[in-house]
């Protein structure tokens, strides 16, 4: 049970744009630098903030106008946060009642702890069909436990089939979006690829391709459709599971997700436990909130649900992998559990302004983003330089929280982080209780912190120390040496002003006649 | 009707210009304005960064400090809502911890007594028109913590719509935020000052010559990414435009 | 120690004990205060509501009385200049009467390369949603296998108006069988994969035309007064 390693090295290689760095089959990414200084190369790549700045604005608004049309939004999302909170307090109970209702109608649940186990019961599975290629639908989970990769080593090669999936399977890239992996990419580069590395895959790019979206489609779609075609091993995900009914649901848009579900002889799907939901009327809550939130569409193309396996229709075999790999130590946080209610729409990242500007990538995790920066830490722990980075990577402007379909109030949950980070404490790692040191780096902070609490109980000290800045604010620089360069490189300080508010209060405010209010702490000073 | 005013701490410290306003404002409508001494910091910046056990010290002295007021104001978006909004939840997770309801009752007095400055002027007083002067053209930045935490909506829009004079500009892409974000500014200053620089090229394109917000913590951020960005725009707080008359115009 | 024993056990030593049957307590956990449907639209509006939102996603949309639809199908078929056609087992026989394509039965033992020789397929439904321009497959006999429906270029779809129209994604679950392999389909296959911005036409049908039937309406059970 030692899936997914605790410590990634906190001394990086040089940031990677368009490169990738080693990715373990646990899922995280080795070496990944700490956020701030990713997002330092991000923030200075035009391409990269043209594209994502695009894409992300051009939603944001879609996203807006279609949750605009229900009036009763809040309410339905207010049902999908209660539907989420209830199941995940009674989790147990409703994934004993799944697995019995999927073993009934035909299908067989495996249970996986952590990344290792799922990817050896994957990989056993498919080699007892003695295939050796499996076609796949985009999957968070698969990622997550680096399923490909497992595969890769047992001899079985995976095909995403997605499109964003295949841009960043082709060109040998991370995924850096939710919804949309490759969302770092724009057309031009998407058709290069395509020309570059089609066939080494299978059949090429056409002749002649151009960047236009449709052209870039129908490559894709010729591509994948001779794997369809011969795909005896399908690997998906879900997006929910029923549990009164055992049935899953596969919520896409370019059939993709069909293909596999339907055609293959044996279909493989493994889901985080976390995506429980009670019944089958549960669905109509988050039928409506997902495509909205996620493609701003009122609904998706294609959404797929079935129920263990059907005489003479699809698969004749179905397995279900349940997998934990850390959502039991992030359901033992009281605070941070609420981030297992996230359903993956991805709205978060489209209006995260940090988002928009570092990149996916920055995230060090498949998960990236908002969501990605409350899971990742307590998915995976906070020991790595990258995981104890990432509730910090929020300004807490709270555009995620307003936009969540499920209400994951993610800058409580990121402060929430940033303690764990600082004071350290008792959490669950691995279903063990496990006691965090603060971690290191932030002695000056936290001594920063005492110092300043100091004042603040003291009035007095802080009226000293207002004095002393005005008495010498003629020599105070413009620019700051040492840490303070952080703020200083990009940005002016403001000048210190010759009088403090308070004294001037005391000056003109409190002469004879306004009494000088009785403030008995301040003798204490 | 006497107020406490909560400048707090950056105010106080490097922005008194604020506070003075403030009181010139409120005192023209006729409030009494008390500023107890005592005060010092909401706990914002300690509870933001992860140091919650030490906000709780700042947090009760701030209720010991304004607890017996009718009304505490403050012009600071973000220290309003750490108030009404994070003060609550400070109690909640005492209570969590094993530490019993003392410090939910210290807190609770000064949580639905708070408000921001422009929400204390809708809601409370009732007044859109201040009676203020200020013949410039202004775009206005909606801070995250009024906007999104404390719901202020359009009521500092409404206020500055009533200042005579005044032109009123739209800020594309108002609702994003500034980049400021406490110590995100430093622990992620290049995202911060990407952001902040997208905030002022946003205000530049509209032809303001004064950029206003209801929280002079990003006003920081943001003045000093404009003189560094050498725009000719000044950074204001609301207070001052709405405290500026004919007769003793802004400077 | 089985892992299910292991996942289990850390899941209850997370939460510590539940209170209350979990089933008695999630009838209470949710507040079930959001619209049934949206919007107070006759059955003949909530019909037409269907049809922009189909169109709103590019299906094509077409609306004929029972006795023209032989013709309609027959002529989008020649339009298409579809030769072979999938055909599920229980498409009501006349459906086709008027059509030239060979007729492609829906076989168990058909692979997929022998239907992806087929030109266009011809459906019933199980119903379809106004609000979000959906139609939603059920494997009934007039529906076939999934995969008939997945794998031609080219789908037409029959909804019987207004007896299988729906107005909302709640009414339409109520009407539903979880038992049985469902499809919702909204508009043709479509991707956002780049640049976020929505393009039609990838791995499923890439032309979705619905014919909007009236009058026919005499074989469904459970025909809705008021969509």
């Amino acid at each position: 049970m030692s899936g997914m390693p605790d410590r990634a090295s906190g001394k990086a290689p040089g940031h990677t744009s368009g490169k990738t760095p080693g990715r373990t089959p646990g899922g995280t990414f080795v070496g990944m630098p700490a956020f701030p200084r990713a997002a330092h190369d991000a923030v200075r790549d035009p391409t990269l903030r043209a594209n994502l700045r695009h894409a992300t604005r051009t939603i944001r608004d879609r996203r807006a106008k279609a949750v605009a049309e229900l009036d009763d939004w809040d309410r339905l999302r207010e049902a999908g946060k209660q539907i989420k909170d209830h199941t995940l307090r009674h989790l147990g109970h409703y994934l004993e009642q799944l697995e019995a209702a999927v073993t009934a109608a035909g299908g067989t649940v495996h249970w996986a702890a952590d990344a290792d186990e799922a990817n050896r019961i994957v990989t056993g599975l498919v080699e007892a069909t003695g295939e050796r290629e499996v076609v796949k639908v985009k999957s968070m989970a698969t990622q997550e436990i680096g399923l490909n990769e497992a595969l890769e080593a047992a001899g079985i090669r995976a095909y995403e089939t997605d499109l964003a999936e295949l841009i960043v399977q082709l060109g040998e890239d991370r995924p850096s979006h939710i919804l949309v992996p490759a969302i770092h990419r724009n057309r031009a580069e998407i058709r290069d690829i395509f020309r570059s590395r089609m066939a080494r895959w299978g059949r090429p790019a056409p002749e002649g391709l151009t960047d236009t979206p449709a052209e870039l489609a129908e490559a894709a779609r010729l591509h994948l459709r001779e794997k369809f075609l011969r795909a005896k091993v399908g690997i998906s995900g879900a997006n929910f599971m029923v549990a009164e009914t055992g049935t899953l649901v596969v919520v896409e848009s370019e059939g993709n997700g069909r293909m596999c579900l339907t055609l293959p002889e044996t279909l493989i799907s493994v889901v985080g436990i976390e995506k429980t939901v009670p019944t089958w009327r549960d669905l109509e809550v988050f039928l409506q909130t997902l495509p909205r939130s996620s493609t701003a569409e009122r609904m998706n193309p294609y959404t797929s649900t079935w129920t263990g396996t059907a005489d003479g229709d699809g698969p004749r075999a179905f397995h279900l992998v349940l997998l934990d790999n850390g959502r039991t130590d992030t359901l033992a946080d009281e605070v941070g559990r609420q981030a297992l209610r996230c359903i993956r729409c991805s709205a978060c990242l489209n209006v995260c302004p940090v988002y928009e500007r570092a990149g996916g990538h920055a995230y060090g995790s498949v998960y990236p983003g908002p969501i990605g920066a409350v899971l990742s830490p307590q998915l995976r722990g906070t020991a790595s330089a990258i995981d104890a980075s990432l509730p910090y990577a929020s300004s807490l402007c709270g555009a995620c929280y307003e936009v969540c379909p499920v209400a994951i109030d993610i800058p409580e949950v990121l402060v929430h982080l940033r303690e764990r980070v600082v004071q350290g404490g008792e959490f669950t790692r691995h279903g063990a209780k496990v006691t965090l040191k603060p971690a290191g780096g932030h002695a000056a902070e936290r001594a920063a912190m005492r110092a300043a609490g100091l004042v603040f109980a003291h009035p007095g000290l802080l009226r000293a120390g207002q004095r002393l800045a005005a008495r010498t604010r003629r020599a105070h620089p413009r620019t700051l040496p040492g840490p303070g360069r952080a703020w200083s490189a990009t940005r002016d300080l403001p000048a210190v002003p010759a009088e403090p508010f308070r004294d001037w209060w005391r000056r003109t405010q409190e002469g004879p006649g306004r009494p000088e209010r009785t403030d008995g702490r301040e003798a204490g000073a | 009707m006497r107020i406490a005013l909560f400048l707090t701490c950056v105010n106080d410290t490097l922005y008194p210009g604020t506070g003075r306003a403030v009181v010139k404002l409120l005192t023209r409508l006729g409030v009494e304005v008390d500023f107890p001494a005592a005060q010092t910091c909401c706990g914002q910046a300690h509870y933001n960064t992860g140091y919650r056990h030490q906000a709780e010290p700042l947090a009760r002295h701030f209720s010991d400090v304004f607890g017996a007021y009718e009304a505490v104001v403050t012009p600071s978006g973000s220290c309003a809502a750490m108030v009404r909004e994070l003060y609550p939840r400070l109690g909640e997770r005492a209570r969590a911890e094993g530490r019993g309801e003392a410090l939910a009752r210290v807190l609770a007095p000064v949580v639905p007594k708070t408000y921001e400055l422009t929400e204390f002027l809708v809601d409370v007083l009732g007044v859109t028109d201040v009676g203020a002067y200020f013949p410039h053209t202004v775009t206005y930045h909606p801070t995250c913590h009024g906007l999104r935490s404390l719901g202020l909506g359009d009521r500092p829009e409404r206020l500055l719509a009533a200042v005579r004079g005044l032109t009123l500009a739209e800020l594309p892409g108002a609702e994003e935020c500034c980049g400021f974000g406490g110590t995100f500014a430093v622990k992620n200053a290049d995202v911060s000052a990407a952001m902040g620089a997208d905030k002022v090229r946003g205000a530049e394109s509209t032809g303001a010559e004064v950029l206003c917000a209801a929280d002079n913590s990003c006003l920081m951020h943001l003045g000093g990414t404009m003189t560094r960005l050498r725009t000719a725009m000044r950074p204001v707080h609301i207070a001052e435009i709405l405290a500026a008359t004919e007769e003793e115009p802004w400077s | 120690m089985s892992s299910r024993d292991i996942v289990l056990g850390r899941i209850a030593r997370a939460l510590g004990p539940a209170p209350g049957e979990p089933y008695d307590a999630y009838e209470a956990a949710v507040d079930r205060g959001y619209a049934d449907r949206h919007g107070d639209l006759t059955v003949e509006q909530t019909v037409d509501l269907l049809a922009a939102n189909l169109a709103d996603y590019r299906a094509l949309v077409h609306r004929t009385e029972e006795t023209g639809l032989p013709e309609l199908l027959a002529r989008l078929l020649a339009a298409r200049g579809a030769r072979a056609v999938l055909v599920p087992p229980g498409l009501p026989p006349g459906w086709l009467a008027a059509a030239d394509a060979v007729r492609v039965p829906d076989l168990a033992g058909s692979t997929p390369a022998e239907l992806d020789r087929a030109d266009s397929v011809v459906t019933g439904c199980a119903l379809a949603v106004a609000e979000t321009g959906t139609i939603v497959l059920d494997g009934s006999p007039d529906q076939g296998r999934r995969r008939i429906t997945l794998v031609p270029d080219h789908h037409v779809c029959v909804v019987r108006v207004p007896g299988q129209v729906v107005a909302s994604v709640p009414r339409a679950l109520r009407r539903l069988d979880p038992l049985r392999p469902l499809t919702w389909i909204s508009g043709p296959s479509a991707t956002s994969d780049i640049e976020l911005d929505r393009v039609e036409g990838v791995h499923g049908p890439r032309t979705l035309e619905v014919v909007l039937v009236e009058g026919a309406d005499r074989a469904c059970a459970g025909t809705i007064t008021r969509g």
